[in-house]
């Protein structure tokens, strides 16, 4: 059974109004010198494949159809073998 | 002629749709998203709510209810596709409207009246507006209209952006409040026309929005 940890981020160019109102907390709370916050999301996400490319090729395509709006949005993310039992983060 | 206003679960804009319909004698009814057929149905309405919770992001989950695979046929065979607040969201998110509706610039909860400049008056959803803007009431944490400068540059060239906030509550580009797509048969919007139908609520500037649909659809029939 494969984990994949997914990081998903927006582009670059968007802005992260979430991001930018913890930043002027932050500042609030005396954190001088935070230069910037962006807010993303985190999936875990655990599925049988017969092998790393097919187990691959599945995130990328949820990843691409749902877990993300690509207008907006990129994500990176980490594959690893474990038990189906096995406890995750 | 006959309109589906789809309950997701989570709608709760979906009866102020149906009463608004109804009030201008279209013979309109609520259908379930868990349905996967429109046939009988010449117009398609997506109301505001909050499908499937939001979760996710708005309108994600709700694109892959049963209903949408129908309400994208509709659009395809031309008929009125129209989503309402959280039903834009759900009409970018399904690809039927180009785009995506954000987190406001200011996060937070809007609710209140805007004043709304007609940019098209020649469409399915405006032409029986006799006034170049109107007042119309928001309510919604997304509805900052985000889409690249490719696809904004279509949206004006084609005269697709139908009303802009005349004074931009949340950030959308271009004060993006309603746009259509091509065809101009599939229109989405943040405002809620519906809630502006009845004289008891002080405003009826919503009313020419449903005159405007009542007279294509006639015309289409």
């Amino acid at each position: 059974m494969y984990l994949a940890k997914i990081y998903v981020t927006y582009k670059p160019s968007i802005l992260d109004p979430q991001g930018e109102v913890i930043k002027s907390a932050l500042t609030r709370l005396d954190y001088t010198g935070i230069s910037q916050v962006s807010q993303g999301k985190y999936f875990e996400v655990k599925l049988d494949a017969r092998d790393v490319e097919a187990a691959t090729a599945e995130v990328k395509s949820f990843t691409d159809s749902l877990l993300i709006n690509q207008n907006t949005e990129t994500y990176r993310f980490d594959l690893s073998i474990v038990n189906e039992d096995e406890a995750t983060l | 002629m006959k309109a589906a206003v789809i309950r997701f679960p989570g709608s709760n804009c979906d009866f102020d749709m149906l009463y608004a319909l109804q009030d201008f004698g279209i013979d309109a009814e609520i259908l379930s998203a868990d349905n996967n057929d429109l046939n009988d149905f010449d117009a398609v309405f997506l109301p505001g709510g909050f499908a499937y919770g939001d979760y996710l992001r708005t309108g994600a989950i709700a694109k892959f209810s049963p209903i949408m695979a129908a309400v994208i046929q509709a659009a395809n065979d031309g008929k009125l596709v129209v989503g309402v607040c959280n039903g834009f969201q759900i009409l970018t998110e399904a690809g039927l409207l180009p785009g995506q509706l954000q987190v406001n610039k200011v996060p937070g909860f809007i609710c209140e009246d805007v004043e709304l400049l007609i940019e098209n008056p020649n469409t399915a959803f405006t032409n029986a507006y006799e006034t170049e803007s109107i007042m119309i009431p928001i309510a919604h944490g997304e509805g900052n209209y985000y889409a690249d400068d490719a696809t904004l540059a279509q949206l004006e060239d084609n005269h697709q952006i139908v009303f802009r906030y005349a004074q931009n509550p949340n950030g959308s580009a271009h004060d993006i409040a309603g746009i259509m797509n091509e065809r101009g048969n599939v229109f989405g919007m943040m405002p809620h026309p519906e809630r502006a139908v009845d004289a008891v609520t002080g405003n009826v500037d919503g009313q020419p929005f449903f005159k405007s649909i009542l007279s294509e659809i006639i015309a289409g029939d």
